[in-house]
């Protein structure tokens, strides 16, 4: 089914064309998330943010419940399935030994997340023990291998689609590092193999198994005891394996949370250095707006979507067209044709690649400089060996030099010119906050920048600027209002939380609209602390001055209604000259002016607007005739 | 007279000292005029010249003096003919005096307008002021200045003076040219007037805003650092981006002889039920369903508003933080900035009182804003100070949206220290890099930055309207070249690099780079996009080659060439073209190749790459002749001489006849080619006037 929003069809159509800054889905994934129950999971505890102890379970239920929230909300076509192993009751199409597959109803085991199963599962804790049940599966003396029976039934469902057209993982949570360890001689070394081979196999298929290991400061998660083997890490890869063991629990989550986002890729581009000199770069939209999704138009009778079709009609003659590929400017008084073809060729002016002009010191790089959200660049070596070692060596003498990469962006839409910021790897509390690699920030052109400032420049002489005493002031208010911890993605978007609040509420068919929390609105609170309060005085004093009122805040718009009033009342007199009702009667009210038909419509407090024959009947229906 | 029309006067100095640079002048003021055509068809505009041979002013008619300033054009409205007039300027012969240009400017447009047209006045001075200014009757030189710009805000009039300097600028006497500077700061000190110096042509070519766009506010009212200190402030866009105009659809369904044709197309949407295409559904019958999830949930818009988000409109203080929490990465969006509420003292002190003590501090502040009442969503965003360095014009806040957490994508990257080895630079090359960055420099100190965006244009719009321009006298001319002086942007300098020749060959020699041999499919075409200027032929279809047999291929090609690479392009196509276990590695070698030629040609130094590039072009002509794909090659080496030439690389032409690399013809491929064997041997020679 085509979804056709008009407000999308009227964008400008150059917007749509080759819009690669805007990152394409163009592959689904489908993830089947692999949660160890075992006892194991339920004895670790550590105390959390409220000091309530929560265990690795909660943890990776946690995980697994945010991610599916922002799924349905950035990419509700992707596909997952929730899968518990190691437990005791068993529910899967193999009908295997502890192995549990959660679901709600109108949906299969993999599929698109849905309100329900997003509410239901946010639930399952109450009803995990009874329903579900945990008991570890992998028994010495029986052949039962629960963890080789989740591999399998994950694999099962992930036969779904193309490895072409779907991107296909398994994120296994664990805090077992040796499931095999009650095991000795021979009947350990076939169950490692079996279990390994399993593994292989679904790899070979395309399919990526990726681990989520839960570890704590004291115990770490060792993956190279058995781990490592199963998701595939050889050499250079495991020494890059970070074994996630936060200090506080909320840390880990939050790790683990990054890491269940797969990396997506926008573009793969060359960047030309100079004389030849290439390399590889793959480029990533780390921050990109979310909007709500778009509309879609249902019939009110039946609520069933509707199929929108767009048809293209001559103006002259109301002939029906195709579309056409030529477009018209008038210039000159002359219509002038241009082909889809010659704009897009008006825009090529340089290829695909990014170019590198030069470098200019950090404070070249003003805050007024910027368009768009920038794209982070990060070197690969997949095509061009050396690449990485190459990006690595300029980014450190950026970082070193504080200087900014100028290059030429020769993008399909908009070829322009951008700042190449180096970033060094921020990591607090054993996480990444910041990923090493350069931001690419899109400069614009001397076109796209305003001399506001000048607009209101004093044509005679000079304009106030604050004092030393003031700024004195003002810097101790500042120190007053700091926000110490502040993080630029702190707050959640309440329209956005507000937007799907109300969706989830009626997707679910609930009578009341849950409240959000706007986090965006000033600590009322803090503000009004004598300390505060106190300072906030002194700024005012010293700039404002002792007799300040709130000046002109009311004060224009009580001269705005004065003036308003003292209208209508003149009106009020000049319509009182004519009998309406009689002109209205023998149709002579077009005799009169429009500015004593005004008169009427204003002494009634009606809107003036329109031709003579709006305002005419305007009154006639105002008269009730 | 339309309300917002505008008089421009352009004053341009056509001094001898300026003649380098006049192809510059004419191209921006062309481009200006090219604008006005479109977006403000109603505006005036005059041209006056100084430095002329010949004097042609009212002034000098009347009082005498004010030798060698000629009207070009009197004030009126922008027609084609200003164009006309514009190409070429007269080059002029004696030294200009600028000051005698403003006089004559400011004395027509008081003529003209008298004290009508407020505030849409505007003089446009363009010159090197190199030459000296004449003195005055009385007074001293400053005092006559003094005078003028009194006169100026009286007028209500405003100046833009753009001075050309530095490298493009002639030698010329310093003491002259500092009392020159002089004299045009007192006219930004005393008026409306704003000074630009440039030292490249780029910068000239966007030094002079081409649009006149009247800003209007997003935002009066308060900024309210607590419910009890409020101040009043402006809020405007500082930059967005211009973009082409949107052009109409064109049907060609009106007959010729209908000389009120608009030529437009309408575009209509009907709504049909899914299971029933025959079946219209009215607007009063549809209702919007909002996506959650695979659900589809229908709200009426009534019902909507009454439980969407409904934020006050307003623009609150959250608090400050230090400026580095806000990395400059995180800014959303095109910026804003936000202006004490103009004449009102309290609301400009208040602004630079906090705006100087945050930049003392290296504090942002952090605020909310609503734009307008009824707006749907709240804005979180940073505010950084913008200290003034201009006397008269106040302290001003640069406001940047910052992301939501929604609107972040936490994905995690390996650290660099986790890499092997044999990833990291040994200290020989990070020197070289240190080299390589410090010496790679755009804004050494003392000299004009390089490409500031402030003064840097938007090549694709020049290319555009010039193209209107071009496509106006003939409509079937094709799309012209990129500008000469605006290619200079998307290039890095020739003369930066061989500047520091030294410096970057000991970059290049550091680091080696090679083709990764385990290399699967066809990503690297994905790399290349068209080059530019080529004109879509099928030669450029390599892009769309999908290597197709990839997967049956997979479990055997480790060892088979599945791509030209760098280090033996030669042997690595005529290994992929002789294969023959799939249908298409003949295509696909040729195309691997061409890409290679086209990357080989593109990124050669100094003429480094050509005879590479030559053995290829060799090797694929012998393939094309043995598989009999004449037509493939033909059309190839046509493109990439045509494309050579656009480039700049006309060199590679040469090269290529000095080769004696000619189009396959009919003697050689009998069946396919359908060049003659003379056509074949004349192309590469004749091939400049040819594509002309």
């Amino acid at each position: 089914m085509m979804d056709l929003d008009p407000d999308d069809i009227f964008r400008d159509e150059d917007d749509d064309l080759g819009n690669e800054f805007y990152e394409k889905e163009a592959t689904k994934e489908l993830a089947v998330y692999l949660v160890d129950a075992s006892p194991k999971m339920f004895s670790s505890t550590s105390p959390n943010e409220d000091g309530k102890d929560e265990t690795h379970f909660d943890v990776a239920l946690s995980c697994i419940s945010q991610s599916l929230k922002t799924q349905i909300i950035n990419r509700s076509y992707d596909e997952v399935a929730i899968c518990f192993f190691n437990t005791r009751e068993k529910k899967n199409l193999q009908d295997l030994n502890g192995v549990y597959l959660f679901n709600v109803a109108d949906r299969d085991y993999l599929d698109r997340p849905t309100a329900r199963l997003i509410k239901e599962f946010d639930l399952i804790e109450e009803s995990f023990t009874k329903e579900i049940g945990s008991k570890y599966g992998i028994v010495s003396g029986s052949r039962e291998n629960s963890l080789y029976n989740a591999l399998w039934v994950a694999q099962a469902l992930l036969r779904k689609g193309s490895v072409k057209t779907a991107c296909k993982r398994m994120l296994l949570f664990t805090n077992e590092d040796d499931p095999f360890g009650s095991f000795k001689g021979a009947s350990k070394i076939d169950m490692i193999r079996t279990t390994l081979q399993r593994a292989k196999d679904a790899r070979d298929l395309g399919i990526s198994i990726e681990l989520l290991p839960l570890g704590r400061p004291e115990e770490e998660f060792n993956v190279s005891l058995f781990y490592a083997d199963l998701i595939g890490l050889e050499g250079d890869e495991l020494a890059q394996f970070i074994p996630s063991a936060g200090e506080k629990l909320e840390d880990m989550k939050d790790q683990l949370r990054k890491r269940m986002f797969k990396k997506r890729i926008v573009r793969k581009i060359n960047f030309l250095i100079a004389n030849g000199l290439s390399i590889e770069l793959n480029t990533y939209a780390l921050i990109r707006p979310t909007v709500p999704g778009a509309i879609t138009w249902l019939d009110s009778v039946t609520n069933r979507a509707l199929k929108a079709e767009r048809s293209f009609f001559c103006a002259d003659t109301g002939a029906l067209l195709q579309e056409s590929t030529k477009r018209i400017q008038i210039y000159k008084n002359e219509t002038i044709k241009l082909s889809v073809d010659e704009l897009s060729e008006i825009k090529r002016i340089s290829t695909g690649n990014l170019r590198l002009l030069g470098f200019k010191p950090l404070s070249c790089l003003k805050d007024y400089h910027n368009l768009r959200p920038s794209t982070f660049l990060f070197p690969s070596d997949e095509d061009i060996i050396g690449s990485t070692r190459l990006f690595i060596a300029v980014h450190r003498s950026m970082l070193r030099l504080k200087r900014f990469g100028v290059a030429f962006y020769g993008s399909s839409s908009r070829p322009q010119l951008v700042a190449l910021v180096a970033q060094e790897e921020i990591i607090i509390a054993g996480g990444q906050v910041e990923p090493p690699g350069m931001h690419m920030i899109y400069l614009p052109y001397s076109d796209d920048i305003r001399d506001i400032e000048e607009l209101h420049s004093d044509s005679n002489g000079t304009a106030p600027c604050a004092t030393d005493e003031q700024i004195k002031n003002a810097a101790a208010l500042m120190k007053r209002i700091d926000l110490k911890d502040f993080s630029v993605c702190q707050f959640a978007n309440p329209a956005l939380q507000r937007h799907y609040a109300v969706l989830q509420a009626l997707a679910l068919e609930e009578d009341e609209i849950p409240d959000i929390n706007d986090e965006t609105v000033p600590d009322e609170e803090g503000m009004s602390r004598p300390g505060v309060v106190k300072s906030l005085e002194e700024f005012k004093l010293s700039v404002y001055g002792e007799n300040y009122q709130e000046e002109n805040g009311p004060g224009k718009a009580v001269d705005a209604s004065k003036k308003r009033k003292a209208a209508a009342e003149l009106a009020a007199k000049e319509s009182a000259i004519h009998d309406w009702g009689e002109l209205a009667d023998n149709g002579k009210l077009k005799d009169l002016t429009v500015a004593q038909l005004k008169c009427y419509l204003t002494a009634h407090n009606l809107p003036v607007a329109g031709k003579k024959e709006a305002l005419i009947s305007r009154i006639l229906t105002h008269m009730g005739k | 007279m339309a309300r917002n029309k505008e008089a421009l006067l352009l004053l341009i100095d056509v001094g001898p000292s300026m003649h380098n640079v006049l192809p510059e002048i004419e191209r921006v003021c062309s481009t200006l005029i090219e604008k006005k055509l479109i977006y403000s068809k109603y505006d005036e505009v005059g041209v006056i010249l100084f430095g002329t041979q010949d004097t042609k002013n009212e002034l000098t008619k009347e009082v005498g003096g004010y030798e060698h300033v000629m009207v070009l054009r009197n004030i009126g409205v922008v027609d084609g003919n200003v164009l006309e007039v514009l190409q070429p300027l007269p080059r002029g012969t004696f030294p200009g005096d600028f000051l005698d240009a403003i006089i004559v400017g400011m004395d027509m447009l008081i003529k003209k307008y008298g004290p009508t047209n407020m505030g849409k006045k505007r003089l446009c001075l363009i010159t090197n002021a190199q030459c000296p200014t004449k003195d005055p009757y009385e007074g001293t030189k400053e005092d006559q200045v003094t005078i003028i710009a009194d006169q100026m805000t009286a007028q209500a009039m405003k100046m833009e003076s753009i001075v050309v300097r530095g490298r493009i600028g002639a030698e010329a006497n310093e003491k002259i040219m500092d009392e020159n500077d002089r004299l045009l700061n007192i006219f930004s000190k005393r008026t409306r007037a704003k000074l630009v110096h440039v030292e490249s042509p780029i910068s000239l070519l966007g030094a002079l805003k081409t649009r006149n766009i009247n800003p209007v506010t997003i935002f009066r009212g308060d900024l309210e650092v607590s419910p009890k200190m409020k101040i009043k402030i402006w809020v405007y866009k500082k930059t967005t981006e211009e973009k082409i105009p949107t052009l109409k659809k064109y049907s060609d369904r009106a007959p010729p002889t209908d000389k009120f044709a608009t030529h437009e197309v309408k575009v209509d949407y009907q709504y049909k039920r899914v299971e029933d295409p025959n079946k219209f559904v009215p607007p009063e019958q549809r209702i919007k369903g909002y996506r959650y999830g695979p659900q589809v949930v229908p709200i009426s818009s009534a019902e909507w508003d009454a439980v969407k988000f409904k934020p006050e409109k307003s623009v609150k203080l959250l608090g400050f933080t230090d400026a580095e929490n806000i990395m400059r990465h995180y800014y959303m969006k095109d910026v804003n900035i936000f202006i004490p509420e103009p004449g009102n003292t309290r609301a400009i002190l208040a602004v630079s009182a906090l705006a100087r003590a945050m930049k003392e501090a290296n504090k942002v502040a952090i605020v909310r804003c609503v734009w307008r009442q009824g707006q749907g969503s709240v804005v979180v965003g940073v505010l950084t100070p913008n200290i003034s360095g201009r006397e008269n014009i106040p302290d001003s806040f640069y406001f940047n949206v910052l992301p939501f957490a929604e609107d972040v994508r936490e994905f995690q990257f390996p650290s660099f220290s986790n890499f092997p080895d044999s990833w990291l630079p040994t200290e020989q090359q990070q020197e070289a890099a240190d080299n390589f960055v410090r010496m790679f420099d755009l804004a050494p100190p003392g000299k004009e930055e390089a490409l500031p965006p402030d003064l840097t244009p938007n090549p694709v719009l020049e290319r555009f309207y010039r193209c209107l321009e071009v496509k106006w006298n003939n409509p079937d001319a094709a799309v012209p070249p990129l500008d000469e002086t605006l290619r200079k942007i998307t290039e890095s300098d020739p003369e930066l690099l061989s500047h520091n020749e030294s410096v970057l060959d000991e970059f290049r020699r550091a680091f080696e780079l090679k083709e990764n041999p385990k290399l699967k499919g066809s990503s690297r075409q994905l790399l290349r996009e068209k080059p530019s200027g080529s004109n879509g032929g099928e030669d450029c279809a390599m892009i769309h080659v999908q290597s197709a047999n990839r997967d049956t291929n997979e479990a055997t090609s480790s060892i088979k060439i599945e791509k030209v690479g760098d280090i033996t392009p030669i042997q690595d196509f005529e290994a992929m073209i002789s294969r023959r276990d799939g249908p298409n590695w003949v295509d696909k070698a040729i195309t691997e190749m061409k890409n290679k030629i086209f990357y080989l040609v593109e990124d050669s130094y100094d003429g480094d790459n050509y005879p590479k590039a030559a053995e290829c072009l060799v090797a694929i002509r012998k393939a094309c002749i043995l598989e009999q794909e004449p037509k493939q090659f033909n059309d190839f080496l046509r493109h990439l001489c045509k494309f050579c030439k656009e480039k700049n690389l006309r060199s590679f032409n040469e090269f290529l006849a000095a080769k004696e690399l000619t189009l396959i013809s009919k003697s050689e491929a009998p069946d396919s080619s359908e060049v003659t064997e003379d056509e074949a041997r004349s192309f590469v020679v004749k091939s400049e006037p040819m594509l002309e």
